[in-house]
């Protein structure tokens, strides 16, 4: 019965996106349509061919498939991001390689929010469905719920990748950052996102402990906010609906406050308080502890969702905005700083009796210097959002060597942690392939990033000075190109920094796939005690 | 009174007292006398099941 109701709804779709495609009035809203009826095509297809296949679900296992195939699209997108950032990051050093033939597709300025989605939504935003995924089974003991719907929200979730992606490169972008994707992909996006709502409580509901362990509350928080924020961020009516442009309900400098209060808790809650759910489960399992203080993560948690959600008017100083927002904007940004570093010692400590771990186990060096970024970048932040330092920083590339050193540093080493931890559970392996490539892999990875923050911190701040410089009259010292040429040295620095980042992601992935090929496989531990003769 | 005003005098007012007292009694509930022994077992939550799921005799509920 299922099933045709599902053949009747995916008919339905391959026709109206046909139809769609037909009456397209703009390119990205045409290719978009032709790969909705293709993709819904073809899955009519694949529901027909399995129409009276009978499969059962079993509940005394966990649900690992749709996390294997997780894991795998997180080291794929990664790759993909950090690649088209060392591209465009040679864009800016060496203006030459936009090329002629590609103007207008791949110029840094259709590259740049593919770069920042890739990386954001794609790498992130897999590695946070996969982990909360098995997060949520192990810490509940239940299987996932819903059956085949965590399938759904894997491929919808790439699907809605794709969509962004191609958008971005034909011109289908509303031009709000991290929130670019056009109308039709925000409706489709906010369906997946309700199913990916739906599988984890469902999970929490049927758990077999008492109480939701804290990693649970860190991910449930991240669903529930994003959601919150990506409807109001994308509240637009369609021109047409049969094209791509679309425009937003909310005018002048509310549109701004709502692009930023979306903006910021996008930093605040997709690579914080999600990724902050991936610490506390996969810190203590990888130390084999428990985590310092259970106490301390609770008042983290509240602290640090009833702080960040005022964050956001710190991105508006010296505009439009009221003063007095703009200085709440500054004020929590500032108290945030005591929460942040809370889970950063909470994180740190759990190794506390375990430090020689750190000497052997280049997977916890990873986890412990994802810690490290994280602290570090969170005292940065709340230093820039001071009015006086924004001042300076503000509209230079300090700002971009802020948010790699959160984003390289924290989400990525993370990320790169709990894909070690990941694959050899996930594949029942005994071990990774090889623990020296995880150690080659931290340090380029490290290197890499000192690179690009060092190089930015110097390259903004020389902007930032260059740009408020005055004579003895009052007139401007320099043009904008004279601060452009000046930070080109920088932008080469920078570029190889990210060179030496994706090096050290290519190797996991050959990492990552011997273990899975090579590694010996885990022998089934006993479950008759033997006893001893 | 306009939208505006109302929303305000209600936030800075009324909501920031509920939102000010919410947080302290997360505190208050954090430190309270059983926490600890409460605690000390749901820390250990990630160290358990991890290989399959619990069965309702195993159920901690």
């Amino acid at each position: 019965m299922v099933n045709y109701i599902k053949l009747i709804a995916l008919a339905l779709i391959t026709l109206c996106a046909m139809i769609a495609a037909n009456y397209a009035r703009d390119m990205a809203y045409m290719v978009h349509a032709l790969l909705v009826t293709v993709v819904s095509g073809g899955l009519f297809i694949w529901t027909l061919r399995r129409v009276g296949d009978e499969y059962t679900i079993r509940q005394d296992e966990y649900m690992d498939d749709v996390i294997r195939a997780g894991v795998i699209a997180t080291s794929f997108w990664g790759v993909v991001g950090f690649l088209v950032g060392v591209f465009i990051a040679l864009q800016l050093a060496f203006p030459v390689l936009n090329f002629e033939w590609a103007e207008g597709y791949a110029n840094f300025g259709r590259l740049r929010p593919l770069h920042t989605s890739a990386v954001i939504f794609a790498f992130g935003g897999n590695a946070l469905i996969a982990t909360s995924f098995y997060v949520v089974q192990r810490t509940s003991a239940a299987r996932l719920w819903g059956g085949n719907l965590g399938w759904f929200v894997f491929w919808g979730y790439q699907l809605f990748i794709v969509l962004a992606a191609t958008g971005y490169l034909l011109g289908g972008t509303q031009s709000k950052e991290y929130a670019e994707p056009e109308w039709y992909v925000d409706l489709w996006l906010t369906i997946v996102w309700v199913a990916y709502l739906a599988v984890f409580l469902g999970t929490i509901i049927r758990r077999k402990e008492k109480h939701i362990y804290v990693a649970n509350w860190f991910f449930l928080s991240f669903i529930v906010t994003v959601a919150m924020l990506h409807v109001v961020n994308n509240l637009t009516v369609p021109v047409s609906i049969f094209g791509s442009k679309s425009v937003i309900v909310w005018a002048g400098v509310q549109d701004a406050m709502v692009q930023w209060w979306y903006g910021h808790n996008a930093v605040g809650f997709f690579l914080t308080a999600g990724f902050l759910g991936m610490m506390y489960y996969f810190i203590p399992k990888q130390a084999e502890r428990p985590v310092f203080s259970y106490k301390l993560s609770i008042i983290h948690f509240w602290a640090l969702i009833f702080l960040y959600i005022w964050a956001g008017p710190h991105h508006l100083h010296y505009t439009a905005l009221p003063d007095w927002a703009s200085t709440l904007g500054m004020v929590f940004s500032i108290v945030l700083w005591m929460p942040s570093w809370g889970g950063m010692i909470n994180g740190l400590m759990t190794l506390s009796g375990a430090w020689d771990k750190l000497r052997t186990d280049p997977v916890i060096r990873m986890m412990v210097i994802s810690l490290g970024f994280y602290g570090m970048s969170t005292f940065e932040g709340p230093m820039m959002s001071i009015r006086a330092v924004n001042s300076l920083s503000h509209y230079t590339d300090w700002t971009i060597g802020h948010v790699h050193s959160g984003a390289l540093g924290w989400n990525g080493m993370i990320t790169f942690g709990a894909l070690y931890y990941l694959v050899p559970v996930l594949w029942k392996r005994d071990r990774l392939y090889s623990l020296s490539m995880v150690s080659w892999h931290f340090w380029l990875a490290t290197i890499g990033i000192i690179l690009y923050a060092a190089s930015l911190w110097v390259a903004g701040i020389t902007q930032g000075l260059m740009w408020r410089e005055v004579d003895a009259n009052g007139f401007l010292v320099n043009s904008f190109a004279d601060s452009v040429s000046a930070v080109i040295p920088m932008y080469v620095v920078r570029a190889i920094g990210g060179v030496f980042y994706l090096t050290g992601a290519i190797i996991m992935c050959y990492n990552l796939w011997m273990t899975v090929r090579k590694a010996p496989a885990k022998e089934a531990s006993l479950s008759v005690t033997v006893p001893a003769e | 009174m306009e939208t505006y005003t109302l929303l305000r005098e209600f936030a800075d007012s009324w909501m920031l007292l509920f939102l000010f007292i919410f947080f302290v009694g997360v505190i208050v509930w954090a430190f309270r006398p059983s926490s600890s022994s409460t605690y000390e077992d749901v820390a250990n939550i990630p160290l358990r099941n991890e290989d399959k799921p619990a069965t309702s005799e195993e159920a901690r509920t």
